[in-house]
Parts: structure tokens; sequence; C-alpha cells
């Protein structure tokens, strides 16, 4: 390798390596400000940002789902298994919002026990799979 | 070993690059068409409906393999932009400078496609997460590597050195693509498929087929596309070396 080569390869070499550190410790500094996500564990240990709105990520609680008549409302529990924190929401809820299955809520405290979101949105995983393959992965689970 | 060396200087200088992959357009051109065609049938009309998502779900047919394009066609630029940087290539430089058009197309498709999914599925277009975030700096890390091309229209070389370091310094990108779902809680899943096995992602056979199908199409399509960007790349840079003027004389 000629000099004038290995200068360039060692001064590019540099520039990757000090923006590789640069975006490493600012995305590490801001981890924290991103968003706000929070779990019901953390919130029921009043752990979130008051009068301002924050991501409440969880399970909807098996059950807790109740749709109020003559309306869109409906409440519902979101849990980590560990805490629940009461949701309120009125609108259309997404296709995959069902209980037992993962949501994002977007809002804020209405006080120390109600969560009144904005947007509710449903989590999904990366498992796709046939409803006759699910249909006999559950009647396994049961056994 | 001799021919592998041969190959390698071959394929570095503009005219043998330009005649060799003149042979090669009209197979790649073939398969992608093919397997596309075969892979959108059995993507849309063999394989099985998902458990949660029902029908919705066959629009991964086309997402994953334009976002596994998306970031594939980035990292090719970002070794070509180094080649280019370092050992000044001129086939490099034009591989550089034709890709990225194309990928900026499949970013722009997966962002599509995944705002349309995403409606129906999380309940919103666009959420400002790890995942989707990161993948719109891409698209505009290829708009940047283009546009700084286009704004030295004096010395393309010059011109494709500097997109080269835009293009360079855009790769750590990447990584922060590739793990956003699993650094970040994101509302985006994981990986459909993982290389290393593990528990989750595709486990059907006739679902993962025709995935696996459109990704092998979609590289085929890029190999047809970038190759014949890349030799009008060449004849335009080199237009007044004499073998241009040859191969024109010649066709």
């Amino acid at each position: 390798m000629t000099p004038t080569r290995k200068r360039r390869l060692i001064l590019i070499s540099l520039v990757i390596f000090g923006v590789a550190v640069a975006t490493a410790i600012f995305l590490t500094a801001f981890k924290d400000n991103i968003m706000f996500f929070k779990s019901p564990t953390e919130v029921s240990q009043n752990d979130y940002p008051e009068n301002r709105s924050f991501r409440l990520g969880g399970m909807v609680k098996e059950g807790s789902l109740q749709r109020l008549e003559n309306s869109l409302k409906v409440l519902f529990a979101v849990t980590d298994y560990n805490a629940d924190v009461q949701v309120e929401y009125e609108g259309i809820l997404p296709d995959l919002f069902r209980e037992g299955q993962g949501v994002v809520a977007i809002g804020y405290m209405q006080n120390d026990q109600l969560f009144v979101a904005e947007e509710v949105l449903a989590k999904h995983d990366e498992n796709y799979m046939p409803p006759e393959v699910s249909d006999i992965l559950q009647t396994e689970d049961k056994q | 070993m001799n021919k592998i060396v041969k190959f390698y200087h071959e394929m570095g200088s503009p005219p043998s690059f330009y005649r060799i992959t003149g042979y090669w357009l009209k197979p790649l051109l073939i398969l992608a068409l093919g397997l596309t065609i075969y892979g959108l049938i059995d993507g849309l009309f063999y394989a099985p409906p998902d458990y949660q998502q029902g029908d919705s779900y066959r629009i991964m047919f086309v997402h994953v393999p334009a976002a596994w394009m998306s970031m594939f066609i980035y990292a090719v630029i970002g070794i070509c932009g180094i080649i280019a940087f370092v050992w000044r290539m001129k086939v490099a430089e034009a591989v550089m400078m034709a890709s990225a058009p194309i990928g900026a197309l499949f970013t722009a498709l997966t962002l599509l496609t995944g705002m349309l999914w995403g409606k129906p599925m999380w309940g919103t277009y666009w959420d400002w997460d790890a995942r989707m975030t990161s993948e719109l700096i891409l698209l505009f890390l290829y708009i940047g590597v283009m546009g700084i091309y286009s704004a030295y229209d004096d010395d393309p070389r010059k011109a494709a050195r500097l997109a080269a370091l835009v293009a360079i310094i855009g790769l750590i990108n990447l990584p922060i693509i590739r793990y956003s779902v699993e650094w970040w809680t994101s509302i985006h899943q994981g990986a459909s498929i993982s290389i290393m096995g593990g528990n989750s992602g595709i486990k059907e056979w006739s679902m993962l087929r025709p995935l696996l199908v459109m990704a092998l199409a979609t590289k085929f399509y890029y190999l047809y596309s970038m190759l014949h960007r890349a030799r009008n790349y060449l004849l335009r840079t080199e237009q007044k070396k004499s073998w241009v003027t040859k191969q024109l004389i010649e066709s």
C-alpha cells in the first residue's frame, strides 16, 4: 500500500471512529429523553412526568376491558404483571387491540389512579403463524 | 487463484467491467422478474393468513425485502465509498453513484408500505420511534449522497469522492437501524427472521418461502438495475477515452 493510500485509509478510519463515538455518546446521553416511556410499575411508584404527556407501555390485562354504553369510551388496565394502571380512552381502537396484547398508550395521568390516553397503539410481535398452528400451540399450553 | 486475481483486476478497469457485465444484464433481469412474479403470487394467494393479523400481514412480503435492500444497498455504497476514497477506483465510484437512487427508492418503499401496514395494525401511520426515525434518516442520507454529487457537476471524480465521504459517515446509521428495536422500547416488532435461530420469528415454511423468494428477487433486481446504471455512468464519465468510442462504433 502506498503512503498516500495508507494516509487516506487512516484518515477515513479516524472519521468513522469519531462519528461512531460522538453518536454513541449522544444516544446514551439522550436515552431517557428520546421518549418518555414508562411501565406500569414505574407509574405506580409515582415515577412519571407530571403535567405532560408520556407513553405508557404494557399488556392489556385479561378481563379488564369495559366499554361504556352509548359512547366510544373504553376503560382498561395496562399491566406488566407486576403493577396495573387504569386507562381511559375515547376513540377507535386499532385492529390488534385485545386483552393480553401489548399496547402503547400516549396520554397523561389525570390523578394518581387514572391515565387518560389521547392515542392507543397496538404492538404486535414478530411471530407470524397460520391460525391452525396458533390453535395447536394454545391447546398444548393448556395441557 | 490466478483466475480470481485476474477477475478482480478486470472488474476494476472500466472497459472490461463494461464488457463483462454486459453479458449479465439479461439473465439478471429474467431472474428478477421471474422470482418477483412467483414470490408475489405465492405470498398473496398461497401463504396462509396470520393468526392475529389475517391477510393484512401479506404486505410484509414487500415491506421486509425492501427494508433489507435499503440497508444492504447502503452498506454497498459505504464500502464502495471507502474504496473510492482510499484507492480512487473509478468502478467503485460508478457502483456507488449507480446504487444511490435504487437504495433511496427501496427506502421510500419501506417507509410507505410500513405506514400502510401501521395504520390498521398499530393504529397510526407514523410514530417517531427509533426504528422509523432511523429509517427516515437513511432516506435523507441517500438524498444527501446524491445531492452532494450533483452539486459538483464540473468534476465528477471530485464529486464522487465528496459523496463517498457523506456515504462513509452515514454508515454509522446501519447498526442503529438494525438494533433500534432492541436498544429502545419501540412499537416496531423485532426481526422476522434470525439467522442464529432462536424461538421467535416466522417458523412456518409456507410463510417463509415467499419472503425468501422476494428477498432474492429484490437482490437480482438491484444487481440488474445497478449494473445498467454503472455502465452508463462509466460511458458518461469516460466519454473522451478511446474505449468508449470503440464501444460505440461496435454497437
